[in-house]
């Protein structure tokens, strides 16, 4: 296994006293996509701040490249993996341009705010997101999908191996949150970015992902491929529910019907549900 | 991209500028120029902006009476302005909020409190240098304050304006207090610093607070790369490599120091740095590089035009500057706050 990428190595993670992670060791497979999934509150998030050194950690390291996050210059860091926060919220009148701009700030310098590596970095990564016509709009003029479009720009043109993203689909539509995955996943094909991200929608991660980590209470309740982990037993080990596990019809990639509390108890339901399934099947 | 902006390039610096916030950054520079020189002819013997050109430049027949009366004041009132409007963009870019202003949430009435206190500690005998040195530590020290209060993993705006009203009312009645507790003399001129007014400001005056707003003014535009940053969040800020602790807490200090450095001078005159920034922001967008000389050039303007209402308006009494920039100021902060978007 070679040295490159973002690793986790026996990090403690906690807010306040509280523990949320112990000793965890994660390695983040480089030039794939990795989503990270689980509960509201089981830590995925904070995991993930910490992996793009926004949050300390109580113990161990986040290793980039070889190096401890925190014994490299902030900025240099930047160069090299850039965080997309959930839900950022641009200053009013702020335009795309100016946004995205901003995402050069780790190469630029005082006197340097707009060489030629930034204008080119710019105009690629409005291009990449189908931004470029929208360049002087106001951010906040713009729909959910196209603002959320607008701030992968910005995370695009800081140019960096590595990209995170905190749940990127949030607040989106359907419609926009496949435009937002499918545009995640040229970007790793096309150019080879690693990319890791905090997702709630089990079936599009599945869909997705090349590597799926699942966290439960504190600790990495399994992870790998899709196809090779996502069953019935993780989704109850992981959210504590039933479900029953289907294959897409369309991408083949596990698909989670979830059943609900009250249908897993009645035996009328469940009798109905299987004679319905074996009509559809047969 | 289009022809609405400007590529500076060459071996040693790149800069991409908007031409509307150079052209109206420029335009109103020039303004502010006009206008001081239309109000520094104002007054019981009017004189026309020719001649106070030339009399400037010491021809004609009015340099004495621009010189020894007029241009202090209008001189003193163009940098306070500027120093409040600067400290009021800083501080909104910072706190991501677009009510904060240091009258509103302390700053300024930590720097009267210390001012007083000076003066009271030193018996109305040290010079006015020292009174300004004391406004500025004493705006710092509220400016740390307030955000070590309202610091909660980040710091909400509501909060922060919260925490800020009620830091001014303490500030206000410890200053009240000293001055009550002192003796008349030294009463009487704290009072009349207090009240805050341009009037009876001379090229003293000015000499101590110039050096600040310059130096103050030049260190805060080149922090103006970091500003813009700091607008997207500490989050965002953290991610494209600004070290989001000191970076912050620098862009706080130098607004502080902006607003101490006015009140000392001028006292506690209200709601300029509130307003400029924000008039700024409509002309010229969001970027701080522009945000902020477009600020300092209306917010000028703003204490020149309330300070000429106050001296020409209502002979023989000269109204504080303080008083009309309030009558402005408040309505508009009312203004700002039943428009604002639910956040």
């Amino acid at each position: 296994m070679s040295n490159g990428g973002l690793q986790a190595a026996s990090l403690s993670l906690g807010y306040g006293g509280a523990q949320i992670f112990e000793r965890l060791d994660l390695r983040i497979p480089q030039h794939q996509i990795t989503v990270l999934i689980g509960k509201n509150g089981c830590g995925k998030s904070t995991l993930l701040r910490s992996l793009a050194r926004l949050l300390k950690p109580a113990g161990g390291s986040v290793v980039l490249d070889g190096k401890d996050i925190y014994s490299q210059p902030t900025k240099e860091v930047a160069k090299k993996l850039s965080i997309l926060p959930q839900g950022p919220v641009a200053p009013e009148g702020l335009t795309v341009l100016q946004l995205v701009k901003q995402g050069r700030y780790p190469h630029q310098t005082w006197l340097k705010q707009w060489s030629r590596d930034d204008e080119e970095a710019v105009a690629r990564s409005l291009a990449a997101t189908g931004m470029t016509a929208f360049a002087d709009r106001s951010v906040d003029a713009l729909s959910g999908g196209q603002r959320q479009r607008a701030w992968i720009a910005m995370t695009l043109a800081q140019d960096t191996d590595v990209i995170l993203l905190d749940e990127p689909t949030t607040y989106l539509d359907m419609a926009h949150q496949i435009e937002v995955l499918e545009l995640l996943s040229e970007l790793n094909e096309l150019e080879g970015r690693t990319i890791v991200m905090v997702l709630h929608d089990i079936n599009l991660a599945c869909r997705y992902a090349d590597h799926i980590v699942a966290v439960a209470n504190g600790a990495v309740y399994a992870e790998g491929a899709p196809s090779d982990i996502v069953d019935e037993k993780l989704i109850s080990g992981v959210f504590g529910m039933d479900c029953r596990m289907i294959r897409d019809p369309v991408y083949g990639t596990p698909l989670c019907v979830p059943i609900g509390a009250r249908a897993a108890a009645s035996s009328t339901f469940i009798q109905t549900a299987r004679e319905r399934e074996s009509s559809y099947v047969g | 991209m289009q022809g609405n902006k400007i590529v500076i390039r060459n071996r040693w610096f790149s800069y991409l500028l908007e031409r509307k916030a150079v052209l109206w950054t420029a335009g109103l520079w020039l303004a502010l120029l006009a206008f001081t020189c239309i109000a520094a002819g104002m007054g019981t013997l009017w004189i026309s902006p020719v001649e106070v050109i030339k009399g400037v430049a010491g021809l004609g027949d009015y340099v004495t009476i621009l010189y020894s009366f007029r241009l202090p004041r209008v001189v003193m009132s163009v940098f306070a302005g500027a120093c409040l409007a600067g400290a009021g963009a800083l501080l909104q870019s910072v706190s991501r909020n677009s009510l904060a202003s240091p009258d509103m949430i302390g700053i300024t009435g930590g720097a009267s409190a210390a001012g007083v206190g000076f003066l009271v500690l030193s018996g109305g005998s040290l010079g006015i240098g020292g009174l300004s040195v004391a406004a500025a530590v004493g705006a710092m020290a509220t400016a740390m304050l307030l955000f070590a209060l309202a610091w909660k993993g980040g710091i909400s705006p509501l909060r922060l304006v919260l925490i800020g009203v009620a830091l001014q009312t303490a500030a206000s009645s410890l200053a009240s207090f000293l001055i009550i507790r002192s003796p008349h003399y030294v009463a009487s001129q704290a009072f009349t610093w207090l009240t805050g007014s341009v009037y009876g400001s001379s090229w003293d005056n000015v000499a101590v607070l110039l050096p600040w707003a310059l130096v103050l003014g030049a260190f805060a535009w080149a922090l103006s790369r970091k500003a813009n940053v700091h607008e997207l969040g500490e989050d965002v800020a953290a991610s494209v490599g600004s070290r989001v602790t000191p970076e912050r807490t620098a862009l706080i200090l130098v607004s502080a120091a902006l607003a101490g450095a006015a009140v000392s001078q001028v006292g506690a005159i209200g709601f300029i740095g509130l307003m400029a920034p924000h008039m700024a922001r409509r002309l010229v967008g969001p970027s701080f590089g522009a945000v902020l000389p477009a600020s300092a050039a209306i917010g000028a303007m703003l204490l020149v035009a309330a300070d000429t209402i106050g001296r020409t308006a209502f002979p023989p009494n000269d109204i504080p500057a303080g008083v009309f920039t309030a009558a402005i100021g408040a309505p508009f902060f009312i203004y700002l706050l039943v428009r604002r978007r639910p956040s």
